[in-house]
């Protein structure tokens, strides 16, 4: 299906979602390769985090399908398909403020895709606090952490299941530059790993850093696809986020 | 097990074996507010196991506790009372699994109200079938069960309840709990099963409430669906949870023995107005301490340990 060689581990066929009368996506489809890092982008309200709420089960698919593996999983319940090794982060930080710091990450890695319990959970889930640049705040409230902790935090709670494909849903959006470079030598650090990502995001510069493939959509319709480069040079792209007047 | 817990298991033995000792010492008044305390603690523990993380405020203790109490007013005559005990157990199980399946999509408000709606409903079908059917209001319940053995009963149960709280507190389980507690999206996404680990403790809670009902159902020697399905017993052990704190397997405790003497109080000199009473003191505990007696405790020592620390520094 794909020229690549790699075996492709998620596909989108048609996927439509629909709200009442507003088509949010519309038949779109693509193919993620394994160890592939894919950019998800496109203007505000052009569906892309529609998209990854499909992916992960939040809404259901009006029609469609997403094959994980080449298994069906376009009807299944969100903890399915985390246990079927997709895990996420999200446009607005959701943090579970009761916990700790370290359960916050041991949390992702008790019920999902590679399961750890005890000791082993309580070691691994504190080898990530380390990797995201948390190794001290161990035993910090989790409402005392600034902004860009708690989107370190929710990336090592995502990482805790060893998820075989991650959706990072705006994951650098609102950070200030010195913690966007910091946020971006994060994810290139997974993505020399050979993590499978989809990302949504806005910052252009992460998107020609981290990926290797883009898929843009507008108003839930897919308007290109290929390298950074080719679709940030497409005409109808350019069209889509600077409006007529500015092509 | 940690440190910290093989220390507790001592005091938390003693503790039992001392109230166990009650009966001995008196077979009157002090006997009976202890029976009350620990019917109680039983309540609201076993209640919190499962309001407590999910913050699912159920009104339907009454229901469970009614239907363990008539399962053995119903079946004295005919099976043995332990069987009768084991019985209600199951058929509180079976009604907390009935109820989760198809209320536990409901979240906030709509929940509260529907577990209060069903407990008066079946509080109604009761009354209704003991009328139509029966020949009087209730039924007799006569054994030679002393005041005594139901206490040592309830005791027993408490432990069990204690246990089963402490394991469930460190099991998967009890983890994913407290993830849904905090946010049902995000556990869903950590791939917990949501509504399967919601239900299983729904059970738990309203089985044990049915246990304690068939316990108790020997005190009263006629039971009739006021007594039983009294909503009273669901408030009261919202109350007490909320009083005590819910967020320690020990909290409720904490609010049972103050609120049951208190309740004892109020009954003695104010019978009638105590449903205004029992409002007032809702008001008042949600108001004035909302995260119960342990979070007032724990303030209190946290407050005090960096004091202590400001003053060595």
């Amino acid at each position: 299906m794909s020229s690549s060689t790699r075996k492709n581990i998620l596909r989108i066929r048609d996927a439509v979602k629909n709200f009442g009368g507003l088509v949010a996506v519309s038949k779109l489809s693509f193919d993620l390769a394994e160890h592939e890092v894919l950019g998800l982008i496109g203007p505000n309200g052009s569906g892309k985090t529609t998209m990854m709420n499909m992916i992960s089960g939040v809404s259901k698919l009006s029609s469609g399908r997403i094959y994980l593996n080449g298994e069906d999983i376009s009807g299944s319940s969100s903890h399915l398909i985390a246990r079927k090794g997709v895990a996420r982060t999200y446009q607005l930080v959701r943090m579970l403020p009761t916990l700790s710091v370290l359960e916050n990450v041991a949390a992702g890695g008790a019920f999902g895709f590679s399961r750890r319990w005890g000791s082993d959970l309580e070691e691994y889930s504190r080898t990530l606090l380390k990797r995201v640049g948390l190794a001290e705040m161990e035993n910090t409230a989790v409402d005392a952490l600034t902004y860009i902790d708690q989107k370190r935090l929710e990336l090592a709670r995502a990482l805790a299941s060893d998820p075989k494909i991650l959706l990072l849903d705006e994951w650098l959006a609102g950070l200030n530059l010195t913690e966007l470079e910091i946020g971006i030598s994060l994810i290139k650090e997974l993505r020399k790993e050979g993590r499978t990502i989809i990302i949504v995001e806005h910052v252009m510069d992460a998107i020609r850093s981290l990926c290797d493939r883009c898929v843009v959509m507008n108003s839930g319709m897919k308007i290109a696809e290929g390298t950074p480069s080719e679709v940030l040079a497409d005409a109808e792209v350019i069209r889509a986020y600077l409006g007529d007047s500015g092509a | 097990m940690t440190k910290r817990e093989k220390r507790s298991i001592i005091p938390v033995f003693l503790i039992f074996a001392s109230a166990a000792l009650i009966p001995l010492v008196d077979t009157g008044y002090w006997l009976s507010i202890s029976i009350s305390v620990v019917m109680y603690t039983v309540l609201a523990t076993s209640w919190t196991l499962f309001s407590g993380p999910t913050h699912y405020i159920s009104l339907a203790t009454a229901a469970f506790f009614g239907i363990g109490m008539y399962t053995v007013a119903g079946g004295l005559e005919l099976l043995p009372f332990p069987f009768l005990v084991f019985l209600a157990g199951i058929i509180g199980a079976i009604l907390a699994a009935v109820i989760g399946l198809a209320t536990l999509r409901l979240s906030g408000v709509y929940f509260v109200i529907f577990t209060l709606g069903l407990a008066e409903f079946i509080r109604q079908i009761f009354t209704w079938v003991q009328t139509t059917m029966g020949t009087s209001s209730g039924l007799y319940v006569l054994t030679d069960i002393t005041e005594s053995i139901i206490f040592w009963e309830l005791l027993a149960l408490a432990m069990l309840v204690f246990g089963l709280g402490w394991w469930i507190g460190r099991s998967r389980l009890g983890f994913a709990l407290r993830i849904i507690g905090n946010d049902e999206i995000v556990a869903a996404h950590c791939g917990i099963n949501t509504a399967r680990a919601k239900i299983v403790l729904f059970i738990v809670s309203g089985s044990i409430a049915s246990v304690t009902g068939a316990l108790l159902s020997p005190r009263w020697t006629y039971v009739e669906p006021g007594i039983a399905f009294s909503p009273m017993i669901s408030f009261q052990v919202v109350i007490m949870a909320l009083l005590g704190g819910t967020h320690r397997l020990w909290g409720p405790l904490l609010g049972v023995i103050p609120f049951t003497l208190l309740w004892d109080v109020i009954s003695t000199f104010f019978p009638n107005q105590t449903t205004l009473l029992l409002g007032i003191s809702f008001l008042l505990i949600v108001y004035l301490i909302p995260n119960g007696i342990v979070g007032l405790v724990e303030k209190i020592y946290s407050n005090w340990i960096s004091g202590n620390r400001e003053q060595f520094n």
